[in-house]
């Protein structure tokens, strides 16, 4: 039986983790017990932050933190960090200093609270920020991971995470994670899928289905959005001939825009971008979402077997 | 060693003057806010500001944070008589490569704490510096200036009230209140009525004084360095465009360059022979 999990559990522990480290310091706007940083309050209340519902004022104070010597872990929803965009910006990334944002409850997959809480937009917006490293993992190891490798980063990131549980795929492969680097989950030739976050798991089923047609998809864990791994993304482009990604995010911007940007500079290849159809959500179900989308396993699966059709 | 009277004074003066030249030489830049914050930052930093020019980074500086970033020649003209940068930085202002870019950037210009230029920042970053400066037992304080104008910007206001949640004592604000913003006079952009008791209001304690008059500022700064219970707040009442007539309490000098002519007379107000 796969074990299910959060990510964002996956970012409460870790905070956990690095509390050892004296100049971690932890940034609430008032969502700790969903973001999961209420752990580390609890167990740091003198090296926690409340910043009230007050997201702006939360990114620069962690600003002077990090350019007092501290290593501030800042969290809200996703959708509230947009925001904060400009402090983001202004504050955080033209100075370059390490503050780490975490934005939970990203994309559609949210749920029930409708659109205004599913972010569509931070991937992109915030990969168009100099120094800024994103991220976007898929299991609550692999974002523990992460999370953990940020605290020598010496520069600022962005973290989505997700509300929902999906399966996990790293207990025990934790050491094949590391910022920068895709993860080939499933190897195949025909055409390569390249995923983050919840999208991973399906692109997975999308690939066992495709297998069924005798079709041999990889599967990519793309938890990087920036730095992108360009090296893995040219090695696909080689090898199957055709590509596919997979977001819970507008198609405008994300994943999807980052691969084809590379791609149509370097290695022009078949790609099938798999996102939100620039359109905002509703309230549902996280599975009901990624259907009204477009963007489950199904769709994953006629995704590839478009690109592989237009092939040379 | 402290300051007289007299001799900030005549800091202010030569600021005053190399402000005026920045922005001529420049022909952009915002004269108005920097002459009106000028005899501040000179009494700050004469007097007053905990740093090192020998050693910009020092751990246990003072902090300051110019919030209202624009009014950068103010401050390029106090790091260079304070020798954070020299007297040739100065010509270097809004020119490529140079140290003194338009609005103040702690990538660029050593002694500068904020990378400011956005409006309504500097009091939260000044707020993590305070934090900081708690977390690490250290007795420094983080002074912000801003701006009357900028204070309409809301996250003025998360910030203000986070930091007397936080009871911190060490956060000082100094509020140059110059009455114009960028198209015109405050009053006219949009009122901030009662700005004493805005900032009493959120637990922070005020006191006003005339921020052109040296033994006023003196007193406000005694006043700032001692309150250590409670976040504190200077109002300084002040003049845009200090010291040159034609730029004085005159909106169109918030953001605009001097003329030849203008420029001449600039300097002879300021008592400068042009050569």
């Amino acid at each position: 039986m796969t074990r299910m999990a959060a990510t964002r559990d996956g970012y409460g522990q870790a905070l956990l983790d690095m509390a050892s480290n004296e100049k971690v310091v932890v940034l609430e706007a008032d969502l700790g017990k969903s973001t999961k940083s209420l752990h580390f309050r609890k167990a740091y209340p003198e090296r926690t932050v409340s910043c009230g519902i007050g997201e702006q004022n939360m990114m620069l104070t962690a600003a002077g933190l990090a350019a007092s010597g501290y290593i501030p872990f800042a969290s809200t929803f996703a959708i509230f960090t947009e925001r904060a965009f400009e402090q983001m910006r202004n504050g955080i990334a033209r100075p370059n200093l390490p503050v780490h944002l975490c934005g939970s409850h990203g994309g559609t997959h949210t749920g029930t609270d409708g659109s205004s809480a599913q972010s569509i937009e931070d991937l992109a917006i915030f990969r168009t920020l100099p120094n800024v490293v994103v991220l976007h993992p898929c299991d609550d190891v692999s974002t523990r991971v992460l999370t953990n490798q940020l605290i020598e980063l010496n520069q600022p990131s962005y973290t989505r995470t997700a509300r929902n549980k999906t399966p996990v795929f790293y207990d025990g492969r934790e050491n094949e994670v590391t910022i920068g680097k895709g993860v080939v989950l499933n190897t195949g030739s025909d055409v390569a899928i390249i995923a983050c976050g919840v999208m991973v798991s399906e692109a997975m089923k999308a690939a066992e289905s495709l297998a069924t047609k005798g079709i041999n998809a990889a599967v990519v864990d793309m938890h990087t959005i920036k730095p992108l791994d360009t090296e893995l993304i040219d090695k696909l482009a080689r090898d199957c001939g055709a590509l596919v990604t997979a977001e819970d995010h507008n198609i405008i911007g994300g994943l999807g825009g980052s691969v084809a940007e590379f791609l149509s500079s370097n290695i022009p290849t078949p790609l099938e971008r798999v996102g939100v159809k620039d359109r905002f959500g509703e309230s549902g179900q996280a599975a009901e979402m990624l259907d009204l989308m477009e963007i489950s396993a199904p769709f994953i699966a006629l995704a590839a077997e478009r690109a592989i059709n237009r092939k040379q | 060693m402290t300051m007289s009277i007299d001799e900030l004074e005549e800091l202010a003066r030569r600021c005053r003057v190399e402000i005026v030249k920045m922005v001529y030489r420049a022909q952009a830049g915002h004269p108005g806010g920097s002459l009106s914050e000028i005899d501040l930052l000179c009494a700050l930093y004469g007097n007053y500001l905990r740093v090192k020019p020998d050693d910009p980074e020092w751990d246990d500086r003072d902090r300051f944070i110019l919030s209202k970033g624009h009014a950068s020649p103010g401050m390029y003209a106090i790091l260079a008589e304070m020798n954070f940068i020299s007297s040739q930085d100065l010509e270097s202002y809004r020119v490529l490569g140079g140290v003194c870019q338009g609005h103040v950037d702690s990538k660029w210009c050593p002694g500068v704490d904020f990378s400011a230029g956005s409006l309504g920042m500097g009091l939260s970053f000044g707020m993590g510096c305070a934090v900081a400066g708690r977390l690490s037992n250290s007795n420094r304080n983080v002074f912000v200036m801003l701006g009357d104008g900028e204070i309409q910007e809301g996250s003025v206001w998360e910030a203000a009230m986070a930091a007397k949640h936080h009871e911190l004592g060490n956060l000082k604000v100094i509020l140059d209140c110059n009455r114009i913003q960028n198209d015109d006079f405050c009053e006219t952009q949009m009122r901030m009525f009662d700005i004493p008791a805005k900032w009493r209001s959120f637990g922070w304690d005020v006191k006003e004084i005339d921020g052109h008059n040296m033994e006023q500022i003196t007193e406000g700064l005694d006043f700032l360095v001692q309150n250590k219970a409670n976040p504190s707040v200077l109002i300084a009442h002040t003049i845009k465009g200090k010291g040159v007539s034609y730029m004085e309490d005159n909106p169109a000098f918030h953001g605009a360059a001097p003329n030849d002519e203008q420029y001449s007379v600039a300097m002879s107000e300021l008592g400068e022979v042009v050569s």
